[in-house]
């Protein structure tokens, strides 16, 4: 059978075919469960690192398991989802935002985040204190930066109004200038800000610049990231669109806003 | 073409560079080499897939028909390619995040397929090897270099650990941003280029 004949095209053809598909499905079933593995516990260690939960001593899924709840709320509502509707063990958020059928479209005029559609069930973490009552609320966000949507967690205090933390674990912005939303210094601004005014109007902003600090606003404010305008500006929008009447806020009015009161 | 396995290992470091000289494989130099660390997980799937790919072609050089080698070369390739990046997504996860599509392009690092078409095609399966490795090394330098100094004065820190402390964290050091920029990867490079051929002056090319 010479090298170059049809038959011979075919069947070194067929069986490199063969040999690649078998290895290529073979890594990828095989190391399947180590990778999904990967991304929960990545998930968890985000949740951990905004709760600031963090503990050298102690495994991350034990320390979820201890102080973490998760549950499933109704974005339109704002009241939690019984787990015969929406089971959180099988629940996976990022994808139902991107099904039609799973999501809502956001009027383009409101979409000040970019994301263009948005799920109709979302996570909540609820993180209790030493005590075991409620103590902080960790809601998955997500929203444009320059090149990438970033994805994230906000923790909010139980008060509904002060900021825990803020962390993204996904984005592709440029690393040194959009990629500092990374940066710990930076981070470590959101802990204690006021997300809400007096009236219970949306504040919180990440600045063009630095805050001052004799400004009564600076409670609300959040330094820039020089070089990363867009990126900054991006972030700002995302946490004012989660914690809006498109986002959490219905959840927020019911559940922590009114409790708070009373 | 040198036919000593000596020859074929050393050759592409410095006076065959592939990218230094041939100009291959710069699209990948520009986008992991913004930290070191990914430069060197960037080296590690690199070299991986070139000594395997190059292995896998001249095992088989005498079996892949004419009219279709380069989609053999390519199937090959990409396999291995896969391979990697299945494997990084599940024992190196914080770096394959960070990495994201560009393990999967060393699909088309011209390095890759030019070593498998010029090489593996015509050599044996020892001296192939020999080949990817020479020339993964070759590029491994050149890539490692640029994310050394990219990552240092970029981010004033070599491997996530602080070098020169930045004067936005209270040090002295003011970060250079273009150095996180794509183009600064190419002044790096023309200045590898620069010093290479200013040793080895053969390297230069003659003006018509």
């Amino acid at each position: 059978m010479s090298r170059d004949s049809i038959l011979h095209t075919f069947v070194v053809a067929g069986a490199l075919c063969v040999v690649c598909s078998v290895l290529v499905s073979a890594a990828a079933v095989g190391l399947r469960p180590k990778q999904e593995a990967n991304k929960i516990l990545d998930k968890r260690k985000n949740i951990i690192a905004v709760a600031e939960l963090d503990d050298p001593n102690k495994s991350i899924d034990d320390i979820f398991a201890e102080r973490i709840e998760s549950k499933i709320i109704d974005l339109e509502t704002g009241e939690y989802v019984d787990e015969s509707v929406v089971d959180p063990m099988e629940y996976d958020q990022v994808e139902a935002s991107k099904d039609p059928a799973r999501s809502v479209d956001i009027p383009s005029r409101e979409d000040i985040a970019g994301i263009g559609r948005r799920e109709k069930y979302s996570f909540v973490y609820v993180v209790s204190g030493e005590d075991g009552s409620p103590e902080q609320y960790v809601l998955p966000v997500n929203g444009k930066g320059l090149w990438s949507t970033l994805y994230g967690f906000l923790s909010l205090d139980s008060d509904g109004k002060t900021i825990r933390g803020l962390t993204f674990y996904q984005h592709g912005e440029t690393p040194g200038l959009g990629g500092e939303v990374d940066n710990p210094n930076w981070k470590a601004q959101w802990p204690g800000k006021k997300a809400f005014g007096p009236e219970g109007e949306i504040q919180i902003e990440v600045l063009k610049g630095k805050v001052v600090e004799a400004d009564p606003k600076s409670q609300y404010q959040i330094d820039g990231l020089s070089g990363a305008t867009i990126t900054a500006k991006g972030v700002s929008q995302l946490v004012r669109f989660w914690l809006g009447d498109n986002g959490f806020g219905p959840f927020l009015d019911k559940h922590l806003h009114e409790g708070s009161e009373s | 073409m040198a036919d000593k396995p000596k020859d074929v290992l050393f050759n592409p470091l410095f006076n065959n560079n592939p990218i230094a000289l041939q100009v291959l494989g710069i699209c990948s130099a520009l986008a992991v080499t913004t930290k070191l660390s990914t430069s060197v997980v960037m080296a590690l799937a690199v070299t991986f897939t070139l000594v395997c790919s190059n292995a896998a072609v001249s095992l088989i050089r005498k079996q892949i028909p004419g009219s279709i080698r380069i989609i053999v070369q390519m199937t090959i390739i990409a396999s291995l390619v896969i391979l990697v990046d299945q494997t990084l997504k599940a024992f190196a996860y914080d770096i394959s995040k960070q990495m994201s599509v560009f393990v999967g392009l060393i699909i088309t690092n011209c390095i890759v397929m030019g070593r498998a078409e010029a090489f593996a095609m015509k050599n044996s399966v020892g001296l192939s090897m020999l080949d990817g490795l020479g020339n993964a090394m070759g590029y491994n330098i050149i890539l490692i270099g640029v994310g050394f100094f990219r990552e240092l004065f970029g981010s004033g820190t070599l491997f996530g650990m602080t070098v020169l402390p930045l004067a936005k964290n209270g040090g002295w050091y003011q970060a250079n941003g273009l150095m996180l920029l794509s183009p600064s990867a190419f002044f790096i490079i023309g200045i590898f280029i620069w010093l290479i051929r200013a040793w080895k002056p053969a390297q230069v090319e003659q003006e018509n």
